[in-house]
C-alpha cells in the first residue's frame, strides 16, 4: 500500500491484516487457482435474505469490532464494521446519545451495507444521511478511505453514499465514522383505534414514528417533556389515546413505497410507517423495474471497483 | 505549498492564455458543432457573443482564466439530451451551469466547453404535500421555492447566504449548506430523486420518492458532484414543515475563543440548535454599518443562535445557550423580540459578504470545516497566519458544524498580492486538516481545492474516486479538469487539449 502522508489515511494493523485477508489470495492454493477468489464479508446474517442473493460458494470474512473513539461533544463515533449495533447503542446511550442505525441484533456493517433505516426514522434520521467517512476494502485488497471525519463535509466524490446499501458488492467495509445525536429526554409512545394517522401526521411537528395497521396507530413522541405533552394534546384533540409500551410486533417483509402509497394498500396484514413509506407485510414486495440507464451505470460501477467479480458474487443482481 | 496553490489558481488561466493568444481574431466562431446546436435548439438560445462567454467564464470567486465556448440556454429535458448528444457526436465537454454563485471554479468552463445554462429551465413542476415533496427544475432560484411554499406552512431547508439568488440545481451540484444546516442537515437530505442526462445522452431518473428506493445510491452520489456526472434536469426535492415558534439569539463575547467554546459546549450539552452563526468584531463591525442590524460593534465577537420547533422546549433550550454563554464570559445574551428584529439579524449575516465591499475592492473565502472542539484554536491560527502574511482576516462562519470561512481582505492592483493571499490559504488549509478536519464544508474542491486533495486522501483513494467518476462518465466529458487532482481525473486532461485551434478565443 502507498503511503503518501494523506491525512485520512491513518496507519491501523487491525484494518490492514482485515485488507489482507480480503485481497486476492497472493498465491492462490490448488482449489483456488484459477479462479478469482471469490469472497463475501459476513456480520450477524440478520438481513441475508436482502436483495440479489450470492452465487457460489465464496470465502468467508468478517469485519474486526470494536468502537474506535467516540467523541460526545462532536456528535461522531468511529466505530468497527463488525462491532454489533446493540454494542454501539448501548456506549452511545451511556451519554445520551443514539445513531440512525437499526439494533436487529445485526452488526454495524451489515446494516449500513443492507441501508435499512431503523423504525424511528422520522426521529433518529436516515440511515444513509448519518455515515460520514467509510474505511474499506477494495476488490485488490486495498484500504480505501472515503468522506470524512466533520459532520460537514463535500471534499470529493461521496463514496460513503456510494458504499451504504451497496450490499458489500464493492468493497467490504471495515471501519466507519457515524453521526450520532443526542437522545430525546422523554420518548412515549400511545395508541388508538379511532384516528386518522394521515391527518395526524400533518398536525404534529416531528413524530419519533407513526405506525398504522388500516385501523390501529400508535405514535411516538419525543423531546423535552414539555413538547411531548403538548404533541400529546394535539393527539387527543384528534381522538382517544392511551400510553403504551412500545410499536407492535411487525409482520416479516419489508416494503418501500411513497408515503402517500400508504392510503390504499392492495393487502391486509401489514403495519406501516407513516411518512416515510416503509411497510412491514405479510408478503415480500415484488421487485421494482430498474431503469435500464441505472442498470447500465450500476453494472460500470461494479466493474470499476470489482473488475473480476469477487466480492459478494451475485449480490450486484 | 505555495507553488502548490500556484498551479492550483493559475494552471487554467496559463491554459486559456494559449488559446486566446492564438484565437483573439476570430471575429465569428465557426465551430463545427454550432449549427446542430442551433439546430437542436432555436438560434436565440445559442450565444456566441464574447462579453456574455466572457462573463460566463467566471463564477463568485476570483479564480481567472477560464473560458467559455457556445452558451445554450435549454428549455427541456429533451433539448438537454440533445445538447448531449451533439457534445458526444463531436466529442467536446459540456459544463452546466446555474446562477454562477459557486465560490471554487466548479461552474468555470475550462478549454472552450459548451456551457448549459439551466437558467431558462425554472418552473416548479409540482408541489405534493402528502409526500411531502416538490419536483423543480434545476434553474429555480432556492429562495423563490421557499416562498411558494409558505402558504402551504413549508419550505425547503438548505439556505445558502446567496439564496436569494443561487439555483436549486447548483445546490445539487455543490451539496450547499447554509446556516440551518446544522439542525435539517446540508442539501443531500433533502433530494428524494433527481432526473439527470448522462454524458453519453442517455436520461435517466436517480433516487425515488419512496422510503428506500432499491439498488445503489446513484442519486445520493450525483449529489454534490460538481456537474461532473452529468446535468441534472429535474429534482425532487423534500419540503420541510415551517418550525410553529423561533427563539433566536445574540450573544456577545470579549474574546472569540468564548465564542466558538460556546458553541463547542452547547453541542457537548446535547442541544443541536437550529443555526450558530460566529461573526468576528471586523465583520460584525461591517455589517451594523451595512444594514443596521443592531450587532454591538464593540464586541471581539457575536453568536447568533437559534433554536426553532414547540415553544415550551425551544424556551428550554435558549435559555440553557444563554446560561452556557455566560459561563464562557458572554458580555450580553439579546433576544429578538419581534420577527422584525430577528429578520434583521439574519440580514445582516446573510449580507456579510456584500458588506465587505466597503472595506476593501476584493476577498477571497475560504471554506474549510475542523472539529468543533478545535475551532477556537484554529481561529487563532488564522489570525496569526493572517498577520504573518500582512492581511486582513474577518471570521464569519457556521460555527455549530465546525465550518470556518475566513475572509481574506485585499486590493488585485496591489503587486504581489495574490501570492500572499494564496500563501496564507494554503496554510489555513493546512492548520485545519492538521486539526482534524476536512478540505471543503459547503462551497466543493472545484478548480481552487483540487491540487490539496491528496493532503486529505491517498492515491488509492482518489483512484476510488475516479473510478465513481468513469462509471457515470466513461469518456470525461462532463465538466472535465474539476475536483479530482490532474493525475487522478481519468482522460481530462485529453478531453481538454480537443478544442478545436484558434476558433474561441
Amino acid at each position: 500500500m502507498t503511503s503518501t502522508g494523506a491525512s485520512l489515511a491513518i496507519s491501523d494493523p487491525t484494518l490492514e491484516a482485515f485488507a489482507r485477508e480480503v485481497g486476492p489470495a497472493a498465491a492462490p492454493t490448488s482449489d483456488r487457482a484459477g479462479d478469482s477468489d471469490p469472497v463475501t464479508v459476513v456480520g450477524a446474517k440478520t438481513a441475508w435474505d436482502r436483495g440479489p442473493q450470492l452465487t457460489g460458494i465464496p470465502r468467508e470474512v468478517r469485519a474486526p469490532a470494536g468502537i474506535v473513539a467516540y467523541a460526545p461533544e462532536e456528535m461522531t463515533v468511529t466505530v468497527r464494521a463488525g462491532t454489533p449495533v446493540s454494542e454501539l447503542a448501548n456506549a452511545l446511550a451511556d451519554t445520551g446519545q443514539r445513531c440512525a442505525l437499526p439494533d436487529r441484533g445485526g452488526t454495524v456493517g451489515g446494516a449500513i451495507a443492507v441501508g435499512e433505516n431503523d423504525l424511528l426514522m422520522l426521529g433518529k434520521g436516515r440511515l444513509r444521511d448519518s455515515v460520514l467517512q467509510v474505511r474499506y476494502v477494495s476488490a485488490d485488497g486495498q484500504l480505501v478511505t472515503g468522506g470524512g471525519p466533520t459532520v460537514k463535509n463535500v471534499t470529493g466524490f461521496d463514496l460513503p453514499r456510494l458504499l451504504t446499501g451497496s450490499l458489500g458488492t464493492l468493497g467490504f467495509l471495515a471501519e466507519v465514522i457515524l453521526r450520532t445525536n443526542p437522545s430525546p429526554a422523554r420518548s412515549v409512545w400511545y395508541h388508538s383505534d379511532q384516528v386518522d394517522p394521515f391527518a395526524l401526521h400533518d398536525s404534529l411537528l416531528k413524530p419519533g414514528a407513526i405506525l398504522w395497521d388500516g385501523s390501529e396507530t400508535w405514535v411516538l413522541l419525543e423531546g423535552h417533556g414539555v413538547d411531548v405533552e403538548a404533541e400529546a394534546d394535539v393527539l387527543r384533540s384528534s381522538g382517544p389515546f392511551a400510553e403504551i409500551d412500545g410499536p407492535p410486533t411487525l409482520p416479516p417483509h419489508r416494503w418501500s413505497l411513497a408515503p402517500a402509497e400508504l392510503r390504499s394498500l392492495p393487502f391486509d396484514d401489514y403495519v406501516a410507517s407513516v411518512g416515510v413509506g416503509t411497510v412491514f407485510a405479510g408478503e415480500p414486495q415484488p421487485p421494482r423495474p430498474i431503469d435500464p440507464v441505472v442498470a447500465e451505470v450500476t453494472a460500470r460501477l461494479k466493474s470499476q471497483f470489482d473488475p473480476n467479480g469477487r466480492l459478494n458474487p451475485g449480490r450486484s443482481g | 505549498m505555495l507553488d502548490r496553490v500556484r498551479s492550483a489558481a493559475h494552471r487554467v488561466a496559463d491554459a486559456a492564455t494559449e488559446r486566446v493568444a492564438s484565437g483573439r481574431r476570430s471575429a465569428t466562431p465557426s465551430d463545427p458543432l454550432l449549427p446542430d446546436l442551433v439546430a437542436a435548439l432555436a438560434a436565440d438560445r445559442v450565444h456566441i457573443d464574447g462579453a456574455e462567454r466572457s462573463l460566463l467564464s467566471h463564477d463568485a470567486s476570483i479564480i481567472d482564466g477560464g473560458g467559455a465556448g457556445p452558451v445554450c440556454y435549454p428549455v427541456s429535458t429533451d433539448e438537454v439530451v440533445a445538447i448531449m448528444e451533439i457534445a458526444s457526436q463531436h466529442n467536446r465537454a459540456v459544463v452546466p451551469r446555474g446562477a454562477g454563485t459557486g465560490l471554487s471554479g466548479g461552474a468555470i468552463p475550462v478549454g472552450a466547453p459548451i456551457v448549459v445554462a439551466l437558467t431558462k429551465m425554472n418552473r416548479i413542476l409540482s408541489v405534493d404535500v402528502d409526500n411531502r415533496v416538490a419536483w423543480v427544475e434545476p434553474g429555480v432560484i432556492n429562495l423563490d421555492l421557499s416562498k411558494e411554499l409558505q402558504p402551504l406552512g413549508y419550505h425547503f431547508a438548505p439556505d445558502p447566504s446567496s439564496q436569494q439568488v443561487c439555483t436549486i440545481g447548483g445546490n445539487v451540484a455543490n451539496n450547499s449548506g447554509g446556516p440551518h444546516c446544522l439542525a435539517y442537515g446540508v442539501t443531500n437530505a433533502h433530494i428524494r430523486a433527481l432526473e439527470v442526462v448522462l454524458p453519453s445522452g442517455q436520461r435517466a431518473v436517480l433516487g425515488g420518492l419512496d422510503a428506500e428506493p432499491s439498488g445503489l445510491d446513484l442519486r445520493g452520489v450525483f449529489v454534490g458532484s460538481e456537474g461532473t456526472l452529468g446535468v441534472t434536469t429535474r429534482i425532487a426535492v423534500t419540503i420541510t414543515k415551517n418550525p410553529p415558534d423561533v427563539r433566536t439569539l445574540l450573544l456577545s463575547f470579549a474574546d472569540v475563543r468564548h465564542a466558538a467554546q460556546t458553541v463547542s459546549d452547547v453541542v457537548a450539552d446535547g442541544i443541536v440548535p437550529a443555526a450558530m452563526e460566529v461573526m468576528d468584531q471586523r465583520i460584525t463591525q461591517a455589517v451594523e454599518n451595512f444594514v443596521g442590524a443592531g450587532y454591538p460593534t464593540d464586541a471581539a465577537a457575536v453568536l447568533l443562535a437559534e433554536v426553532d420547533g414547540l415553544s415550551g422546549g425551544i424556551d428550554i433550550d435558549a435559555d440553557r445557550i444563554a446560561e452556557i454563554g455566560r459561563a464562557n464570559h458572554a458580555t450580553a445574551v439579546k433576544a429578538a423580540q419581534t420577527e422584525e428584529e430577528r429578520a434583521l439579524l439574519w440580514k445582516g449575516r446573510k449580507t456579510a459578504f456584500g458588506a465587505i465591499a466597503q472595506l476593501a475592492p476584493d476577498y477571497y473565502l475560504h471554506d474549510t470545516v475542523v472539529p468543533r472542539a478545535k475551532l477556537a484554536e484554529v481561529l487563532d491560527q488564522v489570525y496569526d497566519i493572517a498577520d504573518r502574511h500582512d492581511l486582513t482576516v474577518m471570521n464569519v462562519f457556521h460555527a455549530g458544524d465546525g465550518n470556518l470561512h475566513p475572509l481574506l481582505l485585499f486590493d488585485a492592483r496591489e503587486p504581489g498580492i495574490l501570492d500572499r493571499i494564496h500563501a496564507a490559504g494554503a496554510e489555513i488549509i493546512t492548520a485545519s486538516l492538521d486539526a482534524g478536519g476536512v478540505l471543503s464544508g459547503e462551497h466543493g474542491i472545484g478548480i481552487e481545492k483540487q491540487q490539496f486533495m491528496d493532503l486529505l486522501y491517498t492515491d488509492v483513494d482518489l483512484d476510488h474516486q475516479n473510478r465513481l467518476r468513469q462509471a457515470f462518465d466513461p469518456e470525461c466529458r462532463a465538466n472535465p479538469g474539476k475536483v479530482l487532482p490532474s493525475g487522478h481525473s481519468c482522460a481530462d486532461i485529453q478531453q481538454l487539449k480537443r478544442i478545436p485551434a484558434g476558433v474561441w478565443g
